[in-house]
């Protein structure tokens, strides 16, 4: 998927205006946040274990050599490679190489925003293999030619109607009066339809929640069990996973788990949770005959040592998605790219480019709610916060915002200057603006007033009047002034 | 000489009144004071105050923003204490005024000093005064907006209803999503206003649901933007600051309401 990040505003008043998307955006806003602060109130110790799950990953990022080397080891030992790809370039490559390899004409993918990340549902069709998403929502959003929405809900953005009449449109050989007005409907029919694919597939594409550095697995976390379908039946899986999944053991991988699901969608554990080691060994009833790994940079480690290293502590549970006004606001989609809300708003800087993502940090009101619901103690908010340090560096044009805003700063660093120029400012718009005590439009505050009055000042500033002696009092009389 | 009011053995207090509060609502930096005096400080309220330098800071333009908070260290470094009544300006001082200066031999210890003895006003009144003579009325119900910078970087939750639970007569009825985002973020507000005015369509409709008849908050940003947007759909509820309640300084025109006194 190309990058639209630059068409933000248009999207995201589109999105405004988009009645189906709004009205799954209210679902979710309403059911996730209260799912996951009910999670985190039956257990006791769930703020401890998000002090450990982000040393566990502060610690792993300081040391991410060591654990990646110790992984490879690990992977291999247990019959597996490891894959080193730098960038989307090598991982799609790699994967193609693979898949051409064992002969594969049908690949099934467990929900993976790696995949996402490097387009390979499209490169897999222009070199004829055939990807089928087995996760729901991926599966539907599939059909409909879209990309995900949200990292764990990819369909989020969809009302139950609009997946019914996706599947009356794509389903073909089925008979065109059946009802289908219930999850459980939409589901059973999914659900047979993916049978046949599960079976005939050549090769199995799973993403990874962590990759274990003292076992060389990779942890798989599923509500649907399809990610298990789709590494056990195939001859071949591959895990496509970056670097910072990496954690150093399966204990651990376990607190981390702990915070995964509850941050997520307030459950204590997901329904399926998968340690995949290696390839079936000889006594294993079943398995595939191959197992690779691909593990992509793809940026990353340039931003380890940055004021962005934190980062790199996401375990992608999409926790600030969900209770983030914006996101709520304006949906996945609008963000562009991949990863969207403010886990997308740091990351997509960093792994694509400030001037294309240029949009994303300043689309924030900076409330903070992201960094207190995050597991890992992210500084989201500090971190949009430097982005738009860096961008300010950078960006020499003269936007009105910028003037205004350089104009503002200059005017704050000289009392005297500054005094004088709002006390007329002031004085101007009260007399203008008092009788009413609102404008309805001001010049260049559309932005604004588009949707809202502008509350008019009283006239006079505080300072001024304070220094002139005047006290309040319950009357209003600090309007006119008094000696000292 | 800088004019200097109230108790003359109480505390040295320094008001940073803050930008908004002096150029468009006097009347709460007159409320902080009348609270700061019943509280037996002795207040001043520096002339030559202008911006605490946020809207700089959250643009990226760390030159201005640190000049100007040196500006602000320099002027107020000599009280007992600082009180603002706004939790997000109070926030920049408290939490961001280290962080710009981290590693500068000079200014991170005047910073932190200045961080120390900074307070919001009603976390002021509360926890360092522990003032309770609140003597004020309101015979009506009132709903408080927990501000985004108050709530989270400074922990403001129980002090302002603490406060409001003296007040006589006033009920608080509270909004589901009182802790919700308003939307206004600064200059957000203006350049993503579609987004912005969304939020604050959903946050007027949780206040609506609580059939209050007052909005009450620390932060006047939030509360010019949920009063604009309350007024502009035709709403009799009122929007003031906290402080303006607690000081019993009622009688003006509430936030983007008509001003009564200049009509009669």
């Amino acid at each position: 998927m190309d990058p639209q990040i630059r068409q933000f505003r248009g999207n995201a008043r589109g999105a405004i205006n988009n009645r189906n998307l709004q009205s799954a955006l209210a679902k979710l806003s309403s059911g996730f946040p209260a799912r996951r602060s009910q999670a985190a109130a039956r257990l006791p110790e769930f703020e401890a274990l998000r002090d450990e799950a982000r040393a566990i990953k502060d610690h792993v990022l300081e040391h991410l050599d060591i654990y990646l080397e110790r992984y490879e080891a690990e992977v291999m030992s247990a019959g597996g490679q490891v894959h080193w790809c730098a960038d989307a370039d090598a991982a799609r490559a790699k994967i193609t190489e693979i898949c051409k390899a064992a002969g594969a004409k049908t690949v099934t993918k467990s929900k993976s925003m790696i995949g996402e990340e490097i387009a390979i549902n499209g490169h897999l069709e222009s070199k004829d293999i055939t990807p089928v998403e087995t996760d729901l929502g991926e599966y539907i959003i599939q059909l409909r030619d879209e990309p995900p929405s949200h990292i764990i809900a990819p369909a989020v953005h969809l009302t139950m109607d609009q997946v019914a009449d996706t599947f009356m449109a794509r389903h073909e050989g089925l008979d065109p009066t059946r009802a289908l007005d219930e999850p459980r409907k939409l589901l059973e029919e999914a659900r047979a339809q993916l049978r046949d694919k599960f079976i005939g597939a050549d090769v199995g594409l799973t993403g990874a929640n962590m990759l274990i550095a003292e076992t060389g697995s990779n942890v798989l976390v599923t509500n649907e069990g399809n990610a298990d379908l789709t590494y056990s039946l195939p001859k071949v899986h591959i895990v496509i996973a970056s670097l910072e999944k990496i954690v150093p053991t399966l204990e651990d991988a376990a607190t981390i788990l702990r915070v995964l699901a509850r941050s997520a969608t307030g459950q204590e554990m997901s329904v399926y949770t998968t340690f995949c080691t290696g390839p079936r060994r000889e006594a294993d009833t079943d398995g595939p005959e191959e197992y690779h790994v691909v593990l992509l940079d793809n940026g990353r480690s340039k931003l380890i040592g940055t004021e962005f290293q934190a980062m790199l502590r996401c375990i992608r549970c999409g926790a600030c998605l969900n209770h983030c006004p914006v996101y709520q606001t304006v949906g996945g989609h609008a963000y562009g790219w991949v990863y969207s809300g403010p886990m997308g708003a740091v990351l997509v800087p960093g792994l694509i480019g400030l001037e294309e993502a240029s949009n994303l940090p300043n689309a924030s009101t900076l409330c903070g709610k992201c960094e207190s619901v995050c597991p890992m103690h992210i500084p989201l908010p500090r971190m949009l916060r430097s982005w738009r340090q860096k961008q300010f560096e950078t960006n020499r044009s003269g936007s009105f915002a910028r003037v205004a805003l350089r104009v503002w700063a200059a005017l704050a660093r000289r009392p005297g200057l500054y005094r004088l120029a709002v006390g007329l400012g002031i004085a101007g718009l009260g007399a203008w603006g008092r009788r009413r005590g609102r404008f309805a439009w001001l010049p260049m505050a559309g932005g604004w007033t588009g949707g809202r009055d502008f509350p008019a000042p009283n006239g006079d500033t505080f300072i001024a009047q304070w220094h002139q002696g005047a006290r309040g009092d319950a009357s209003g009389a600090w309007l006119r002034r008094q000696g000292p | 000489m800088e004019r200097e009011t109230g108790s003359q053995d109480g505390p040295r207090v320094g008001v940073f009144a803050t930008c908004l509060v002096d150029l468009m609502r006097p009347a709460v930096g007159f409320a902080t004071v009348r609270l700061l005096e019943r509280a037996g400080c002795r207040v001043s309220v520096p002339a030559a105050q202008t911006c605490c330098g946020q809207p700089a800071y959250n643009s990226g333009d760390n030159e201005s923003a640190t000049a100007i908070a040196c500006q602000v260290i320099n002027m107020f470094m000599s009280f007992d204490y600082v009180v603002v009544p706004s939790g997000s300006c109070a926030g920049t001082l408290k939490k961001h005024y280290p962080e710009m200066f981290a590693n500068d031999p000079i200014w991170e210890p005047r910073a932190e000093d200045l961080s120390k003895k900074t307070y919001e006003l009603t976390e002021f009144l509360v926890d360092v005064v522990k003032f309770k003579n609140v003597s004020a009325n309101w015979c009506n119900s009132v709903t408080y907006h927990d501000s985004c910078s108050g709530l989270r970087e400074l922990g403001i939750k129980n002090q302002p209803r603490a406060l409001l639970e003296n007040v006589s007569g006033l009920i608080i009825s509270e909004g589901a999503e009182a802790e919700a985002c308003c939307g206004f973020g600064g200059l957000f507000c203006v350049k993503y206003g579609d987004i912005s005015n969304e939020i604050v369509g959903r946050k007027v409709a949780d206040i609506q649901e609580t059939d209050a008849d007052m909005v009450l908050g620390g932060d006047l940003g939030c509360l010019m933007n949920i009063a604009g947007k309350l007024k502009r759909q035709g709403s009799s509820v009122e929007v003031r600051h906290v402080a303006e309640i607690l000081a019993d300084m009622h009688d003006h025109a509430a936030i983007a309401d008509p001003d009564s006194v200049e009509d009669v």
